[in-house]
């Protein structure tokens, strides 16, 4: 069964909409010949065993005329509103074919057409178009269509500011083509959804129309019409107006959820957040060697189930950071380095489980801790600083606000000491007149000034670990180098620990005492952030380095390359998921998984054939 | 000879006192089967100096000339069909309509080099993915089932389809990982020697352009402030923007500046 079936407003609405669309079909051939026979005996009888819904003035059966009448009220609805969506498209897609000048004229027009009200529009072109079924049509269609040039032409215009129209366009292709190639199948589904919408409105807006007389003209009929001829008699015999009247109600009601369903469907799904418990696998007391740690994470797995069972993206990751260290964390897009600073933050989206033998956060057991201490514990403890600092940052609040909410929610300052605080943060963050930057508001300040807010923001309560996920990636190399100068000096100030991930290899052996490496969800290296130039031992770490170039690379051979592709999550090989793409891989490599094993104190590694590496570390490693 | 050249060519957003001068009288030749670097900040204009060369922003003065022929700017003949200068975008994602197949992608810059024969554009989208290096089947695939790399090969085969004179590769490995970014730059070069198109390389990662480009110019905010052969700019820099620029680019082999020196017992913690 499909999964919109399963809700109450999806199936309800499914099973209303065909019920209606099957009656639309079959009406006329069943209750065709009880609908037109006129009973003289039986005028305007009430409800009985024989006229569930009584009879009308001529003594025909109420409930088979309304039956009947679904196929025209359907039907005219449907046109009025294919009709109201093919003028709206058109109309809303002549912008993006139009040279810019005639474009916005007809932008204009389309703007002065939605402010007039839809019903009224309808009612006036209704007289113009004159009286009967044919004008109700026409004038319900115009009155849609400006809607639908409006949404047409606001969705065309992002499509047509896209890279690939661009692309289209520089290869000469015409605008009309590129509105059907291009632009039209890329807005289609809003579109249709909205005419499903518009479908139920237009239900109710013709059975308007015909009601007040200016629709569907006796002897036909539709519910509105039928509406009008048992009004007169409402106190008599109120079946004969309830009984168009609800069927009316329930197709508006039916095709609108229609549309509502449609949208929820097409829409992006809407995302589970908030601090999901994580499951502990372990057995002893807590605390222990790692107490001192400003992170300590040991056996770290995230795992998320899909429809062909669950993968497991972040598998048993461990390692600890002492206060005041600065390491680093690097792997490919895919490896599970975001994952893994995700489930630190507690931010694993919905619907990912974490499992751990341990998290430790400056001494708090993250796992232990019920929700409400454990927001307390995240917000003093750690600061998150992120790829886009924009995104980081409410647009509608100025930056000091922002800075201040820190102290006032975890710490119970003052408003006013709480953004004396924050000023004070920003300038330590070396953002030149503080005072006035915290009075502003995130859009005026310059992309590495936000990623300095964002620093200061984390500076607001003290915290035990600064989390930084590709903290300079959309940043200019002359910015990149200031915001990593910053961290280090917070960390020099504030014996802060930095958690840096990034994929850029040169930023984290800047800065970085200590490199972890992952590929594939797990940890395959660690090592000295100085020996990472020339002295890694995994085939992965030198590859991935020998893959970078630098100012002093061979410009006459090509680039070094690793073939091949990391495995997806759901197809995690036996052995070494590296094996495959590995100029030094054995047989056993296939098979069996190294572990992670420590090389004395500063190096692990997973690797059954790794390179040779100096002899220093070798001393170390015995 | 297909010489592009950039004269004075100067991009203004907006209008009156709130006027942006985006592209500042820019001047640049990029020679015949050469490939000439574009570097700088974001924001100092390289992008929409790109933009405005293939005919997407509209200059406010200056002229773009290629053989001669006015291709942007006052007096330009705009004749039908492709354009001589092709832009690959930097981002594969939103450089493929995402609902139509690479093959038909790279099948309209096909047709709009002149081929109307449906088989014979067939077979030339094929030679088009072999020559990026992409399995020829994927032509019936969509952009989202392909890897970032692939996504931007089949961008590259689109641009390559409509046999442009020059390429502009704007940040085309930027959005990539680092070990698919060596594979496109040595897919590009090799292109670039195979066809002898004329390539502007634009990037703000200066070892990218240094490996590939035969001469390199420096932007900042808008205008050029150096261009030199791409060695003689690395080794011997002459604006103070273009030291800066190189001084903050990140060294894997430097072993880290002197500023973590002073943390080795961290360095050398006990790790359980």
């Amino acid at each position: 069964m499909p999964r919109f079936l399963r809700t109450p407003v999806g199936a309800a609405a499914t099973l209303l909409a065909v019920a209606f669309i099957v009656l639309a079909v079959i009406g006329p051939a069943v209750w065709g010949a009880d609908a037109a026979r006129v009973d003289v005996a039986a005028m305007q009888r009430g409800v009985s065993a024989q006229h569930w819904l009584g009879t009308d003035t001529l003594g025909r059966d109420v409930l088979a005329r309304v039956l009947v009448a679904t196929r025209t009220s359907l039907s005219l609805a449907a046109l009025a509103t294919l009709l109201g969506a093919l003028g709206g498209v058109v109309l809303g897609s002549i912008p993006s074919v139009l040279p810019r000048s005639a474009g916005r004229a007809v932008s204009a027009l389309i703007d002065l057409l939605v402010a007039f009200p839809g019903l009224l529009l309808a009612l006036f072109l209704a007289v113009v178009f004159g009286v009967g079924a044919k004008g109700a049509v026409f004038a319900l269609a115009a009155a849609l269509a400006p809607g639908f040039a409006r949404l047409t032409r606001v969705l065309a215009a992002s499509v047509t500011g896209s890279d690939y129209v661009a692309a289209s366009r520089q290869l000469g292709v015409r605008p009309v083509r590129l509105l059907a190639r291009h632009v039209l199948p890329n807005v289609a589904e809003p579109l249709i959804v909205n005419t499903a919408t518009a479908m139920g409105g237009t239900l109710l807006a013709f059975a308007g129309l015909s009601f007040l007389g200016f629709g569907v003209q006796p002897p036909s009929y539709d519910w509105g019409e039928m509406l009008n001829e048992g009004l007169s008699g409402i106190y008599l015999d109120p079946a004969a107006a309830l009984g168009p009247g609800v069927a009316v109600v329930l197709a508006g009601v039916a095709f609108t959820l229609l549309g509502e369903l449609g949208a929820q469907l097409t829409g992006t799904a809407r995302a589970h957040q908030g601090l999901r418990p994580i499951t502990a696998r372990r057995d002893e007391a807590p605390g222990g060697a790692d107490a001192h740690c400003a992170l300590s994470v040991s056996g770290l797995s995230i795992t998320f189930p899909t429809p062909r069972g669950p993968i497991t993206p972040v598998a048993d990751v461990g390692f600890d950071i002492l206060p005041g260290e600065i390491v680093g964390l690097v792997g490919e897009s895919g490896s599970g380095k975001s994952l893994t600073a995700a489930a630190i933050a507690r931010l694993v989206p919905y619907p990912g489980t974490v499992i751990a033998d341990g998290l430790r956060l400056a001494g708090d057991d993250l796992d232990a801790l019920p929700a409400a201490e454990l927001r307390g514990v995240l917000g003093r403890k750690l600061a998150v600083v992120f790829q886009d600092p924009m995104s980081a940052l409410n647009p509608a609040l100025r930056v000091g606000r922002q800075l201040a909410e820190v102290s006032e929610v975890h710490r119970g300052e003052t408003r006013k000491a709480a953004w004396s605080k924050a000023v004070d943060r920003l300038g330590a963050v070396h953002i030149g007149d503080p005072a006035r930057r915290a009075r502003q508001y995130p859009g005026e300040l310059s992309g590495g000034m936000r990623q300095r807010a964002v620093i200061a923001q984390g500076l607001m309560a003290e915290p035990a670990l600064i989390l930084a996920d590709e903290p300079t990636t959309a940043l200019d190399v002359t910015v990149q180098r200031r915001i990593l100068d910053l961290l280090c000096q917070v960390r020099d100030e504030r014996g802060a620990a930095v958690l840096l991930i990034s994929h850029d290899l040169a930023v984290v052996a800047e800065v970085a005492s200590r490199v972890l490496v992952m590929y594939a969800g797990r940890v395959v290296e660690e090592l000295p952030a100085a020996e990472l130039a020339d002295a890694s031992a995994h085939p992965y770490t030198r590859a991935l380095i020998d893959t970078v170039p630098d100012l002093t690379t061979n410009r006459d051979v090509p680039l070094a390359t690793i073939e091949g592709r990391p495995p997806s999550p759901s197809e995690m090989p036996p052995g070494c998921a590296f094996a495959p793409r590995c100029p030094r891989a054995q047989a056993r490599c296939g098979v069996d998984r190294p572990p992670l094993v420590a090389l004395g104190d500063a190096r692990r590694l997973a690797c059954w054939n790794p390179h040779p590496v100096s002899a220093k570390v070798e001393a170390t490693a015995r | 000879m297909s010489t592009l050249r950039l004269h004075e060519l100067t991009v203004r957003f907006g209008d009156g006192r709130r006027a942006a001068t985006v592209v500042d009288r820019v001047s640049l030749e990029v020679p015949e089967a050469s490939v000439v670097g574009l570097v700088g900040e974001s924001g100092s204009g390289k992008s929409t100096l790109a933009r405005a060369v293939a005919g997407l922003v509209p200059v406010s003065a200056g002229e773009v000339t290629i053989d001669g022929g006015t291709l942007v700017g006052r007096g330009r003949t705009r004749p039908r069909g492709p354009r001589p200068v092709q832009l690959v975008f930097q981002d594969p994602n939103s450089a493929l309509d995402p609902r139509m197949k690479i093959g038909e992608t790279i099948g309209e810059g096909v047709a709009a080099g002149g081929v109307r024969d449906r088989a014979a554009r067939r077979a030339e989208v094929r030679r088009l993915l072999e020559l990026v290096r992409l399995d020829p089947a994927l032509a019936s695939a969509l952009p989202r089932h392909l890897s970032g790399g692939q996504r931007q090969r089949a961008a590259l085969a689109r641009g390559l389809a409509a046999r442009p004179k020059v390429l502009i590769a704007d940040e085309i490995t930027s959005a990539l990982d680092v070990s698919v970014q060596g594979a496109v730059l040595n897919l590009l070069r090799e292109i670039q020697r195979e066809l002898g198109v004329s390539v502007l390389i634009i990037s703000h990662n200066l070892a990218v352009v240094r490996y590939l480009a035969d001469s390199i110019a420096v932007m900042h905010d808008g205008r050029l402030v150096e261009v030199a052969p791409a060695g003689e700019l690395v080794e011997r820099p002459r604006d103070p923007y273009t030291r800066s620029l190189l001084a903050a680019v990140p060294r894997l082999g430097a072993g880290g500046p002197a500023r973590h020196a002073d943390d080795s017992p961290v360095a050398a913690a006990d790790l359980g």
